[in-house]
C-alpha cells in the first residue's frame, strides 16, 4: 500500500477541567489512504470530533494531545502554527456541522473562498475569482457568479453547506474532514450534499473522513468504518464487515438501534399495537381545513405592511382512538405549527378542530383549560422543555396540580411516583433538577409529565430527534410500551421517516403547509404516489451499504422554495400555476387513489 | 438506564416514600446557609439592626441634645493632638455642634436602612410584576406599558420629588414613595427583557399545555428564572437608594435636622475631614460595611436560587 495521506499513531487527548481531567481520546491509531473515505461513527461525547481537532492542532486551550500524527510522512502534531497553517486550509480542510457559524457573516462568500486561494496558492485576484466560480459550480451551486457576491445569510442551509464544501475543496486538498456535515440539514438536502461529496471523491481523488452518528450516512459513503466509544475504537474494518459482520457488541447495538426505512419493526423489540377495527373506532380528533397564517412584515417604515406566511394552509385529517398518526416533512413545512394549532396552543386563522365530537372553537377559555387534561405534548429539546428551577417532581406533577386540583398532596405524590416508574425513572429522584440528568432521562421526565393526567392524545413533536441513536431507540420503545398500557392516541411528528414508519399506523406527508399524501404506514413507503413523497423516501439513507448504493435516487425539482411566494405551493402542479407571486392560486385536491390512501393532485411524473 | 424490575419495585417505592418533595425555596435556603460570606453578612446586618433599634434607648446621650463644651471633640481614645477630647461614653466623638456621634450614627442607620430596604422592596415588587407582565403578555399591552415607563423616565427626578412635596407636603413616607417610584423603572426594563427571552422557552409552552394560567406561568415559571439578574440589580439598588436619600436630604427635601441619616452624616463629615476625620470615618465605615454585606447576601442569594450550583 502506498504511503497514507494521514497517519495517526497512538494519539491521546486529555482535557483539564475544574471537575478533573477528561480523557477524551485514548491511544487511537488510524491510517487514511489516498482517495479513501473513512467513516468514524459514535454517539455524542465519544470523542470523534476531538480526535481530528487534536490531530490538526485545533484543540481548545485546556486540551493536550500526545502521540504522533503524520501528514504524508511529516510529523504535524506539535508543529508550529505557521507550519500547520500551510497544511490546514489547503491540504487538510474541514467542514463542520453548522454552516452558518462557520462562515464569516460580514464577508461575501466569493471573498471568503478567494481568501483561501490567495493565501495558500498565491493566486492573482482574477485567477482566484475564476477558480472560485469553478468550485462553486463543482458543488452544483446554480448561478455561481451571482452567488459570489452574496452574503452567507442570503443562502439556505443546504446552499451554505455547499459553499463550505467549495471553500474546503478550492485549494485541491488531499484530505477533507467532514464533521457531521449533514446533521443540521433536511434529508433531501442531505442526499444532495452526500452526492456532491461522492462526486468530489471520484473527480478530485480527495480522501475524506466522515464523522457522523448516522449509520445510514456512513453506509452511503464510506469504504472503511471505525466505531468509536468512550474515546476508543471498539471496532475498525471495511464497511461490509462492520455492517454485515459486526463483531463488537456496541457496533451491533448501534446497528440494531438504528431505525430503518426498509424495516418497519425492529427485531427483538415489541411491535406497534395493531388497530384492527379502525373503522369502528370513534373519532378522537377531526381537523377540518385548518389554516395558520403568521403576518410577516414586508416593508413600510411608519405603517408596516404585512404579508401572510402560510405555515399551515388548509390541512384536514382525522385521528381515531388508539391509533398513531405520523406527520413527516422537511423543516418549515408546518408540522409543529399544525400540531400546536390542533390542540389550541396556537390560534388558528381558519378551519375547525373537533375533539370527541365537540367543536373546540366553541369552548370557553376555562373549558379549554380543563380539556387540556385530554391532550398533552412532548417536546423536542428535553432540557429546554423543563423549567431549570423546578425539581423534576414538581415538573411532572404540574399538570396534575392544575388540572385535577381536588387531589390531595399525598395522592399527587403517589401518582407522580407511579408514573416515574412507568417511564423508567427512579421515584427517589423527585428532588433532582433537570441539569443533573442526561438528555434521555430528561425526555423520560417530559413523557411522564405528558402522561401523568392520562390523556387520550399525546403529541410527540420531534420527541426523539435530539437524542443519540441508542437513547432514541429506548425512548421509542418506551412510547410504544406506554401506548400498549394506556391505549392513548399519538400524533408523532418527525423529520425522520424511519422512526415514523416504526411507530405510526398512518403517515401524513406535509409540503409547505399542505398535505401531499396520507396513507397507512406500509403503503406510503412501498407505494408512494406523490413525487415529493418519492423524493423524500429515496433520500433517506439506509444503514446497509449494498442496498444504499444500489438504490435509485429521485431528486427534487427544486430546493424548498419560499413559503411567502404563492407559486411555491404548486411546485408539483406547474400546469395550473399562475406566474405571479401574490396571485390566489389553485388549491390541489386530495384524491383517494386506493381506500385510505390520499394523494394531492400533481403533474404526471 | 434500564427500566425497573418488578422485584425491585416494592423496595424502590419504600425508599421513594421516604424522600420528601422539596421546593426551590427550601433548597435555596439550605444553599444560602452553606455560603459563609452570606451568613456572616446576615449576622452583621442583624447586629447592626438590633443596635440601631436598642442603643439609642439604652444610651445616656440623645441624638439631639447639644453639649456646647464638647463641640467637635475627638473620641476619648483618639491619638494625635486634637483641639479637644471628649470624655465618658462618647465613643465616636462629637459632631460639629456638640452632639454624640455614636448615637447619631445609629440613628442614621435607622433611616438609611429603612429607606434602603423599603424603597428597594417597593421598587422590586412593582418592577418585577410590571416588567414580567409586560414582557409576558407582549404585543400592544407591552408597547403601552413600556411607553409609560419611558415617560416616567423622562421626568427629571428632582422636579418629580419637588412636585410630590408641593402636593402632599413634606413628610418622611413621601421620600420612600419618591425614591421607589423612580427605582422600579430600571427594574421593570431588566425583568421585561429577561421575560421576553424566557417566554420563548419550551417549558413555558409545556406549562400552557399543562393547563397553567397566565398568572401561574408568570409567578411559577417566569419570575423564578429572572431572579439572577434581578438580585444583582437589587444589591446595586440599595446603595443607590441610600445615596439618593442623602442627596435629597442635602437639598433639604429629605430628612430634617435634628434627625439624620448616613448620607447626611457623611456629607457633613466630608466638610470637616481635615480637622475632625472621625466625623467622616464612623458613618462611612458603617455604610461601607452595610453595602458590602448586601452585596455578599445578593451574591449568595443568586447562587442559592440557581440549582445548577451544586
Amino acid at each position: 500500500m502506498a504511503e497514507p495521506v494521514l497517519s495517526i499513531k497512538s494519539l491521546d487527548i486529555r482535557f483539564k477541567t475544574p471537575d478533573g481531567e477528561v480523557h477524551a481520546v485514548k491511544h487511537i491509531d488510524l491510517d487514511i489512504a489516498e482517495g479513501e473515505v473513512v467513516g468514524v461513527v459514535g454517539e455524542s461525547g465519544s470523542g470523534k470530533s476531538q480526535l481530528f481537532l487534536g490531530a490538526t492542532g485545533l484543540l481548545a486551550g485546556n486540551g493536550r494531545a500526545t502521540g504522533q500524527v503524520f501528514y504524508r510522512g511529516r510529523q504535524i502534531l506539535g508543529a508550529s502554527p505557521k507550519q500547520l497553517n500551510d497544511i490546514r486550509g489547503s491540504k487538510i480542510t474541514m467542514i463542520f456541522q453548522d454552516p452558518l457559524t462557520s462562515l464569516t457573516p460580514h464577508m461575501r462568500i466569493g471573498d471568503q473562498i478567494m481568501e483561501a486561494l490567495r493565501i495558500h496558492l498565491k493566486m492573482s485576484r482574477e485567477a482566484a475569482f475564476a477558480r472560485a466560480v469553478e468550485t462553486l459550480e463543482l458543488v452544483r451551486i446554480p448561478e455561481a457568479k451571482r452567488r459570489m457576491r452574496q452574503y452567507p445569510h442570503e443562502l439556505s442551509g443546504g446552499m451554505r453547506q455547499r459553499v463550505m464544501i467549495a471553500m474546503a475543496t478550492a485549494c485541491g486538498p488531499d484530505l477533507l474532514i467532514a464533521d457531521e456535515p449533514t446533521t443540521a440539514l433536511d434529508v433531501t438536502v442531505q442526499a444532495q450534499i452526500l452526492d456532491i461529496m461522492r462526486d468530489l471523491k471520484t473527480k478530485l481523488k480527495t480522501s475524506i473522513v466522515l464523522i457522523s452518528h448516522d449509520m445510514g450516512v456512513i453506509a452511503a459513503m464510506c469504504d472503511r468504518v471505525a466505531v468509536m466509544r468512550h474515546g476508543e475504537f471498539v471496532e475498525q474494518g471495511s464497511a461490509e464487515d462492520i455492517f454485515y459482520r459486526p463483531q463488537h457488541p456496541y457496533s451491533r447495538m448501534l446497528l440494531d438501534a438504528m431505525p430503518r426505512l426498509d424495516r418497519p419493526e425492529r427485531p427483538g423489540h415489541a411491535p406497534l399495537i395493531t388497530v384492527a377495527d379502525r373503522e369502528a373506532r370513534p373519532f378522537l380528533l377531526q381537523v377540518e381545513d385548518v389554516k395558520v397564517h403568521f403576518p410577516i412584515r414586508v416593508g413600510g417604515t411608519l405603517f408596516p405592511k404585512y404579508k401572510p406566511l402560510r405555515a399551515v394552509d388548509g390541512v384536514s385529517f382525522e385521528l381515531r382512538e388508539g391509533e398513531t398518526l405520523g406527520v413527516v416533512g422537511e423543516s418549515g413545512c408546518g408540522k409543529s405549527t399544525l400540531a400546536r394549532a390542533a390542540i389550541a396552543l396556537l390560534p388558528k386563522t381558519a378551519g375547525r378542530v373537533v375533539w370527541c365530537g365537540r367543536d373546540m372553537s366553541e369552548t370557553t377559555k376555562e373549558e379549554l383549560r380543563l380539556l387540556r387534561k385530554d391532550f398533552q405534548i412532548v417536546f423536542q429539546d428535553p432540557l429546554a422543555s423543563l423549567n431549570p428551577r423546578m425539581t423534576i417532581g414538581q415538573s411532572i406533577s404540574e399538570p396534575l396540580r392544575t388540572l385535577e386540583p381536588d387531589l390531595s398532596r399525598v395522592e399527587v405524590a403517589e401518582r407522580v411516583r407511579a408514573m416515574m416508574e412507568h417511564v423508567g425513572l427512579d421515584p427517589a429522584w423527585i428532588n433532582r433538577y433537570p441539569h443533573e440528568f442526561s438528555g434521555g432521562q430528561n425526555q423520560r421526565v417530559g413523557i411522564a409529565r405528558a402522561m401523568i393526567v392520562e390523556p387520550k392524545l399525546v403529541i410527540c413533536d420531534e420527541a426523539v430527534s435530539a437524542l443519540d441513536v441508542s437513547i432514541q431507540a429506548q425512548i421509542v420503545d418506551l412510547i410504544l410500551a406506554l401506548q400498549r398500557k394506556f391505549g392513548m392516541s399519538l400524533i408523532f411528528i418527525s423529520h425522520d421517516l424511519s422512526v415514523v414508519r416504526q411507530v405510526s399506523h398512518r403517515v401524513m406527508v406535509l409540503y409547505l403547509g399542505r398535505v401531499v399524501e396520507l396513507a397507512n404506514r406500509n403503503a406510503i413507503y412501498t407505494d408512494p404516489r406523490h413525487p415529493y413523497t418519492r423524493a423524500l423516501i429515496s433520500a433517506v439513507p439506509i444503514p446497509d451499504p449494498k442496498l444504499e448504493r444500489a438504490k435509485p435516487r429521485v431528486p427534487l425539482p427544486v430546493d424548498l422554495p419560499s413559503p411567502m411566494d404563492s407559486r411555491s405551493a404548486l411546485t408539483f402542479l406547474k400546469s395550473k400555476r399562475i406566474d405571479d407571486p401574490d396571485a390566489v392560486q389553485y388549491v390541489p385536491r386530495l384524491e383517494e387513489v386506493v381506500p385510505g390512501h390520499f394523494v394531492a393532485e400533481h403533474d404526471p411524473v | 438506564m434500564s427500566p425497573i424490575l418488578p422485584s425491585e419495585r416494592a423496595e424502590l417505592m419504600q425508599a421513594a416514600r421516604a424522600v420528601k418533595g422539596r421546593s426551590l425555596w427550601k433548597d435555596a435556603q439550605r444553599r444560602l446557609f452553606r455560603n459563609k460570606a452570606a451568613v456572616v453578612s446576615m449576622a452583621i446586618l442583624a447586629v447592626l439592626t438590633v443596635l440601631a433599634i436598642l442603643a439609642p434607648l439604652l444610651s445616656p446621650y440623645s441624638y439631639q441634645v447639644i453639649d456646647y463644651a464638647l463641640v467637635s471633640c475627638a473620641p476619648p481614645w483618639w491619638g494625635g493632638d486634637p483641639l479637644c477630647r471628649a470624655t465618658g461614653a462618647h465613643w465616636f466623638g462629637m459632631d460639629s455642634v456638640g452632639r454624640d456621634l455614636f448615637i447619631r450614627t445609629l440613628y442614621g442607620a435607622r433611616v438609611s436602612l429603612a429607606v434602603g430596604l423599603v424603597a428597594t422592596t417597593v421598587s422590586l415588587l412593582i418592577g418585577v410584576l410590571y416588567g414580567a407582565t409586560a414582557g409576558f403578555i407582549g404585543g400592544r399591552v407591552d408597547a403601552a406599558m413600556m411607553r409609560f415607563v419611558d415617560i416616567l423616565y423622562s421626568l427629571p427626578f428632582i422636579f418629580f420629588v419637588i412636585i410630590l412635596m408641593v402636593i402632599f407636603n413634606r413628610n418622611f413616607i413621601l421620600m420612600f414613595v419618591a425614591i421607589g417610584a423612580v427605582e422600579w423603572l430600571t427594574m421593570a426594563r431588566i425583568v421585561r427583557g429577561q421575560t421576553l427571552s424566557i417566554k420563548q422557552k419550551e417549558f413555558i409552552e409545556a406549562a400552557r399545555a399543562g393547563g397553567v394560567g397566565t398568572f401561574g406561568i408568570i409567578t411559577c415559571h417566569v419570575i423564578p428564572n429572572v431572579v439572577g439578574p434581578v438580585i444583582v440589580y437589587v444589591t446595586l439598588t440599595i446603595p443607590a437608594v441610600i445615596l439618593a436619600e442623602s442627596f435629597l436630604s442635602f437639598l433639604g427635601l429629605g430628612i430634617q435636622e435634628p434627625l439624620t441619616s448616613w448620607g447626611v452624616l457623611i456629607s457633613e463629615g466630608a466638610n470637616t475631614l481635615e480637622t475632625a476625620p472621625w466625623m467622616l470615618l464612623f458613618p462611612a465605615t458603617f455604610m461601607a460595611v452595610t453595602l458590602f454585606c448586601f452585596n455578599f447576601i445578593g451574591d449568595g442569594l443568586r447562587d442559592a436560587l440557581d440549582p445548577k450550583e451544586r
